[in-house]
Parts: structure tokens; C-alpha cells; sequence
């Protein structure tokens, strides 16, 4: 390299300029974005080795990680090279598509297999995983400066993401309590609100819905303007996976909770109050009125790729599903818009429900520090700040990665509305479940009466009555109600 | 260069004395036997207890109490019911499809016998695959089913996503996949039967109608048992077509033994309600399959009496 670039590059490193700054006075000298780019990646990694941490002490050393098909592993492949030259470790992976990926997790854990270190995971999964005694509490490494290199700086992490991977255990216990656990690093994160067709919702004079009674008529509105297509997109299959995006993001909104936790600890269901009727009641007719015709088997990829072919005209449903469908060759790339979105009038700020991709450790792994250092780089600074600029790794879960120029004009340029979206919601996004062991039984029942109401095959009323009975029963054959 | 010489081979007997022969050759069998056992009294030990993989201390023996849970819980009793109907439906309506197409292709020609084997294309597809093209067929918004259904009048179809339709939807799958199955042996067991009885009915003038009830169907029974045991036992097991393309929705219309075991374990982690429905399920095919055989031995027994 020549002396000016290294030069330039030096004064990145000791912070004397931005990265704006060094991507700009590269390109002056003639280098190319894309090239500045990984440079710039590489010479803050370089940084990192010279932070005073030990990074080569588990040098020789071969992890090895359960991976999800997804942009965020993708980014991580994309930029292993320099965690192996960081720390001279070598990493293998295998990767699973997401229909069989938990299936895989479970059967690896369950049978105390040790040939995985670490693995990608959700927040939810590891209400299992924790108190069966498969993963470890990451506490024990944030917290040690002998394993936790002095720049990884965990409180970057968005206070809301952090804290809702962290649980003590106990059920309904509050998630990021005092005494919780950090069974999982978050990795990247989406928040739930509504991306829309600004093309159609131009076309048909619409404005973007402020709360539940807005969206159903836009909806329909959109609907009634669309040639073919649906009003709104939201999932709709026999799974706990519909209830945590929109449809609880909203809910959320009203105050209301899926479980009530007494004084002695004890669960009881609490989704058939009168508000909450209410708002099932408003959500059912929404997709009656204005939801996919075959909404009973929508996954988030239907919901994802119908918004991208133009089959609807918005979701209410992860934002990252709208940022990808803004791109590539879907057939409405460019025509994407995105919006906060709160369902209850009287309290507008968004209350998005969070779906966490966060790493986990093993606890069979037979070389946890080793598992440590490649989880503190993955989800260190420069690692995310790559995975954002040069990468689809949206939503980084840093704060100052959001804060970080270069990205924030990206996302701008290419994704309009993407970044105001995201800070107006941050705050109030987290996980808004009750952290108990039976979640996946009692969402995925929630669900199954969702779709009985929706075919009209018991009122909402009498459906929200008959599903907190049954969760009632289940807590208590459980020994939690 | 030095030729390199070939190994001598000392053949050498191993003998087996007469006594542990019968030991030996059975040893193979033994330890397949033995590799279903542990699994199956493993799952029976699983489903006399509370053992939930998320609660690890509340994991203890609680005898018959996953089964007396079941009776008192609706959605067993609307598991039995899927499930039961399920198979049903499936079997009666691809014995009566099989049993006609097999009827159409028994005499042997090379017309029927290349469209004999084409028929058997869907067999060859694994079921998850066929569910998985039969939810883009009947996709209402770009299916070419929902299209074809739309030139017949009928609007608004949504196949697998409305409890009036779902059940309807995914027998039709397992229709397309599995009666290829019942025509190629009902075909077989057409094509071996004797010619004297039907020649004779034919030098009597016995009707058409006469000689299917009368002759072919009750020759035919034992095909039409080992047909139907085969497909009792895999579709009241069915998995992959319901899970494909509804996850046992919408609401519990299909929410049939093997996906609500599997939604149990693997997702609820819930090992002890899992291992239970599993043996219930058990405990409904071996007594489906001693039904079906015990009445395939008598008939055997019927046909060797009256020869």
C-alpha cells in the first residue's frame, strides 16, 4: 500500500477522521467504493488487534456454528476472513434453511451433543433452551475483561433488544431484570410496522394510517384501488410466528398482556379482556375484510414476497421484510415506503413487538472462551458497521451504528422512510410476551383460534373466552397456573 | 522389476455347531428387534411421565396422567376425530379411484400398460413435495386450480385455508400421491386371478355386473385387505402433506396425531404429551392391523376350505 492511503487510513483508525471521510479522500486517490469499503473493514479489524486484548490466545482453535440461511449469517461468512486473521482461529458452519433450522437446534441440544460451540437463535427459543440447561449465561464473558476485548462495549446494544434477551428463569419473570441471565447476544433485530406501496397508495389518493381504525380502512380502500391484489398482509398460519409481529405490536399498544403474573408467581391468561376483545375483533375483520384470501397459510414469506410482487398494498409485519422486498428484482422494488405504526389512538407511540436473531453458546461445547471470541466479534461494532454498509445485516442492533453517517445515507438513498421508522419506534420496541416456558403451546393455540375467528367458525368474543380457559388448563397441568 | 506374488488363501471353515445355528442366523433380526424395542419402551417410560425439556425440575413419573389429561381434553378427542377421518376418507376414496383405474387396465395391452406405469409418475414424488406443488396449484389468488375452479362458477375457492375446504384439499393431495399405489395392486391381483371362472361366466350369459360382485370382488378381497391395511396404517400416520401445507390449520381442522406430536416435541418440547399421543396412535394401528390380517387369514382359511 502507499503512503498516502496508509496514512489515510491511520488517521480513521486513531479517529482523526470520519469514515465518510476516509471513503471520500480514497476515492480521490482513485480507489473504488466497494474497495475503500472492505479497507476500511480490514483496518478496523487491524484496530482492534491493537486494542491491548489478546486476541490470538486461542489461536489453532476451530469453532464450529449452527447457522440459519439468512442475510445476517451471509454477512458474517462474507467477513470471516478477518476474524480468522485477527485471531488466527478457524471457523466452520453449517447452515440450515429456517423450515427445518429449530428442528435441528432442538435435536442438537437436546441430545447434549458438543459438536456445535454456537449457534444463531431467537430470544423466544431460548425461554427453552435456558432453563433446560443448553446454553449459557453470557454474563459470566460480558463481564470479564480478560475474555471481553476493551472495545466491544455492550452497552451499545439498544437498550430494548438487550434486555429481552436476558431472563431469570423464572416464569413471567420481567426480562432484563436484575438478576436475568443473558442467555443470547443480539445480533440483529426487526421491529414490527407497516411498509407500504406508495405507488398504490398515490394512485388511490390513501395517506398512511395512524391507528387499528385508519388501517382497516385504508385497507380496504387499497383493496378496492387494487387491481386483483389484497389491502393488507399479515401472517396468518397455525403458528406462534403470527402472533408476534403485527398482531402484538398492536395489542401491545393497548397495554394489554398476553399473561397475567400474581403476586406468588402464578400465571393466568389475560388476553379476553374487553379491550382486547375489542381489538381481536377489529384485527379478525380487517382480514375478513382486507387480508389475503388464503391469509390461514401465510408465512412471513408470503407476506414478504407478495408485498414485493405488488399483491398487496402494505404489511404490518417485520420492517426488514420490507427493505428487502424494496430491492433485487421484486417486481416493486423502488416503490416501497415505511411507517411507525401504533394500533391505539391514544397512545401513538409505537410499541413494536421484536423478533431478536442473536447468538447463543452451547453449553456442550467443549471450548466456550474460544466460542467467546468469535461471538464478541460477530456481534462487535466493526463486524455490524460491515455487515450494515456493505451487507444486508439491517437492523444492526448497535446504536452506533444507527448513528453512523455512511449508513444512515444509504438506508436514505435506497429505502426512504427506513431510518425515521426505525427511531421513532426504537424506543418503545422490545419484547412485549411474558418469558415463560409454555410460549410456543399458548401462541401457537392463540393462533389456531385467530383462524377460527376469522372463518367465522366462533364469534371473537366466545373464541377469547374458550382459548383462556384452555391456556388456564395448561398453565396449571404445567404447575405454573 | 520383481512380479509380485499372489496371496495364498487358506480357505478356512467356520464352524458353527448345530446348536448355536439357529442363534446366529436369527441374530441379525434380534438386533433389529432390539433397535425398534429400547425406542418404543423408551417413548412408553417418556409418556408415564411429566417431562417437559423447558421445565427440567418438574420432570417426574406421574404414571397415567398424560392419558387421563387426554380425556378431559377436547383437542385429543378432536385429534382422534381428524385423524380418523381423515384416514378414512383418503383409503375409501382411493380404493373406489384404484379399484376403477385398475379395472379400466387390466386387460393387457400396450396401450394400458405404458399408461400403467405413467400413472405411477405421482408415487415417485415425495408427498411433502407433491403438498408443496399442490399449494401453488391451489393458490386462490394465481393457482391454476382456483382458476379452473373459477371457469366451473365456483369464486372465492380457498382450498386449504378455510376450515369448510382444508379437509377436502389435502385428501385431494393424498388421492393424487397414494392411489397409484392401490391401482398398480389391485392391477396385479386382477391380472393373477384364474380365467376359468370368468370364462365360464361367459359362456353362461352372466352379466357384466353379475360377474364383478359375484366373481372378481371376492377374488379380489384379499388385494383389496392388504391395499387398504397398507394405507390405513400410513394415512392415519399422515405428517407431511398436512404439515406442508397448513401446520394442521386453519383453527384445529387438521390437527392430526403425527402433527400435533410433532408440534409437541419440537416445539413445545412438551416430551411426555408427545411420546403419549404417539402411543395412543401405537395402540390404533396395531389394532387396525390385527383387524385387517386376522380377516385376511380367515378368508384365506375360507378360500383353502372351499377348494
Amino acid at each position: 500500500m502507499y503512503g498516502k492511503e496508509k496514512d489515510l487510513l491511520h488517521s480513521f483508525v486513531n479517529g482523526k477522521i470520519s469514515r465518510r471521510g476516509l471513503l471520500k479522500r480514497l476515492a480521490v486517490l482513485g480507489i473504488s467504493a466497494p474497495t475503500a469499503g472492505v479497507l476500511a473493514n480490514a483496518v478496523a479489524t487491524n484496530a482492534l488487534a491493537q486494542n491491548g486484548f489478546d486476541w490470538k490466545k486461542h489461536s489453532g482453535t476451530t469453532v464450529k456454528l449452527l447457522l440459519n440461511k439468512h442475510p445476517y449469517a451471509d454477512a458474517m461468512i462474507a467477513n470471516l476472513e478477518n476474524f480468522k486473521a485477527l485471531t488466527g482461529m478457524d471457523v466452520q458452519y453449517d447452515v440450515f434453511p429456517e423450515d427445518v433450522y429449530f428442528d435441528k437446534v432442538t435435536a442438537a441440544l437436546s441430545s447434549g451433543s458438543s459438536e456445535y460451540d454456537a449457534f444463531m437463535t431467537g430470544a423466544y427459543m431460548t425461554w427453552t433452551y435456558g432453563p433446560a440447561g443448553w446454553v449459557e449465561d453470557l454474563n459470566a464473558w460480558i463481564g470479564d475483561t480478560s475474555k471481553t476485548n476493551p472495545d466491544y462495549n455492550w452497552e451499545d446494544m439498544l437498550e430494548g433488544v438487550r434486555s429481552s434477551c436476558a431472563w431469570n428463569g423464572q416464569p413471567g419473570g420481567a426480562l432484563g431484570s436484575e438478576d436475568a441471565k443473558q442467555w443470547c447476544i443480539p445480533w440483529g433485530y426487526e421491529q414490527n410496522n407497516l411498509s407500504y406501496n406508495s405507488e398504490v397508495f398515490s394512485k388511490a389518493g390513501l395517506s398512511v394510517p395512524r391507528n387499528i381504525d385508519e388501517l382497516l380502512e385504508t385497507a380496504a380502500a387499497a383493496q378496492q384501488a387494487m387491481d386483483g391484489g389484497y389491502g393488507i398482509g399479515v401472517r396468518g398460519s397455525r403458528s406462534w410466528a403470527t402472533i408476534h409481529p403485527g398482531f402484538l405490536s398492536g395489542y401491545a399498544s393497548y397495554g394489554e398482556k398476553d399473561l397475567n403474573v400474581s403476586a406468588d408467581g402464578k400465571l393466568s391468561a389475560a388476553m379476553n379482556t374487553d379491550v382486547s376483545k375489542e381489538y381481536h375483533g377489529k384485527w379478525v375483520k380487517m382480514i375478513q375484510d382486507s387480508g389475503a384470501p388464503d391469509w390461514a397459510t401465510h408465512t412471513w414469506y408470503q407476506v414478504g414476497t407478495d408485498l414485493g410482487a405488488g399483491k398487496s398494498a402494505m404489511i404490518y409485519d417485520a420492517d426488514i421484510l420490507g427493505y428487502f422486498m424494496n430491492g433485487g428484482d421484486n417486481a416493486q422494488a423502488g416503490k416501497l415506503a415505511y411507517a411507525p405504526f401504533s394500533a391505539n389512538p391514544e397512545s401513538p407511540v409505537p410499541t413494536p413487538n421484536i423478533w431478536i436473531w442473536s447468538l447463543a453458546m452451547s453449553s456442550f461445547s467443549n471450548q466456550k472462551d474460544a466460542a467467546w471470541y468469535f461471538m464478541q466479534w460477530a456481534s462487535g461494532y466493526e463486524h455490524a458497521l460491515f455487515g450494515a454498509t456493505k451487507m444486508d445485516f439491517v437492523n444492526p442492533v448497535r446504536k452506533s451504528v444507527w448513528a453512523d453517517e455512511m449508513f444512515r445515507d444509504r438506508l436514505n438513498n435506497s429505502y426512504p422512510g427506513y431510518v425515521e421508522m426505525h427511531d421513532v419506534s426504537a424506543p418503545g420496541a422490545k419484547i412485549h410476551f411474558t418469558a415463560q416456558p409454555l410460549f410456543f403451546d399458548l401462541t401457537t393455540e392463540w393462533a389456531a383460534s385467530l383462524q377460527k375467528m376469522v372463518a367465522k367458525e366462533v364469534p371473537v368474543d366466545e373464541g377469547l373466552d374458550q382459548l383462556a380457559q384452555s391456556v388456564d388448563r395448561q398453565l396449571k397441568e404445567a404447575g405454573l397456573g | 522389476m520383481v512380479a509380485a506374488s499372489a496371496p495364498v488363501r487358506h480357505k478356512r471353515g467356520f464352524k458353527v455347531s448345530k446348536r448355536w445355528l439357529p442363534y446366529v442366523l436369527s441374530l441379525p433380526a434380534l438386533l433389529t428387534c432390539i433397535g425398534i424395542l429400547i425406542p418404543f419402551f423408551t417413548a412408553v417410560a417418556y409418556s408415564l411421565q411429566r417431562y417437559r425439556l423447558s421445565q427440567p425440575w418438574a420432570r417426574e413419573w406421574n404414571w397415567g396422567q398424560n392419558y387421563l389429561n387426554f380425556m378431559s381434553d377436547p383437542a385429543f378427542w378432536n385429534t382422534l376425530k381428524v385423524s380418523l377421518s381423515y384416514a378414512f376418507l383418503a383409503v375409501t376414496l382411493e380404493l373406489l379411484l384404484g379399484l376403477g383405474i385398475a379395472l379400466l387396465l387390466q386387460r393387457r395391452t400396450r396401450f394400458n400398460n405404458t399408461v400403467s406405469i405413467m400413472l405411477l409418475m405421482p408415487l415417485m414424488t415425495a408427498p411433502a413435495l407433491a403438498a408443496l406443488m399442490w399449494k401453488l396449484m391451489t393458490n386462490p389468488g394465481f393457482g391454476i386450480l382456483s382458476y379452473y375452479a373459477s371457469l366451473l362458477g365456483i369464486e372465492d375457492m380457498r382450498w386449504a385455508s378455510s376450515p369448510a375446504t382444508a379437509m377436502f384439499t389435502v385428501v385431494l393431495v393424498d388421492i393424487w400421491v397414494y392411489t397409484p399405489f392401490i391401482m398398480i395392486l389391485l392391477l396385479a391381483g386382477l391380472r393373477s386371478l384364474p380365467r376359468q371362472p370368468f370364462e365360464a361366466a361367459e359362456l353362461d350369459g352372466v352379466p357384466r355386473w353379475f360377474v364383478f360382485w359375484r366373481i372378481t370382488l371376492p377374488m379380489l378381497t384379499p388385494f383389496l385387505l392388504t391395499a387398504t391395511l397398507f394405507r390405513v396404517i400410513e394415512s392415519i400416520q399422515q405428517f407431511d402433506i398436512i404439515y406442508a401445507m397448513t401446520q394442521g390449520g386453519p383453527g384445529d381442522t387438521l390437527t392430526v396425531f403425527q402433527v400435533e406430536a410433532y408440534l409437541n416435541f419440537f416445539q413445545s418440547t412438551n416430551v411426555g404429551r408427545s411420546a403419549a399421543l404417539l402411543m395412543i396412535l401405537w395402540a390404533i394401528t396395531y389394532f387396525l392391523s390385527n383387524l385387517f390380517i386376522k380377516n385376511w387369514l380367515r378368508l384365506r382359511e375360507k378360500a383353502r376350505g372351499e377348494a
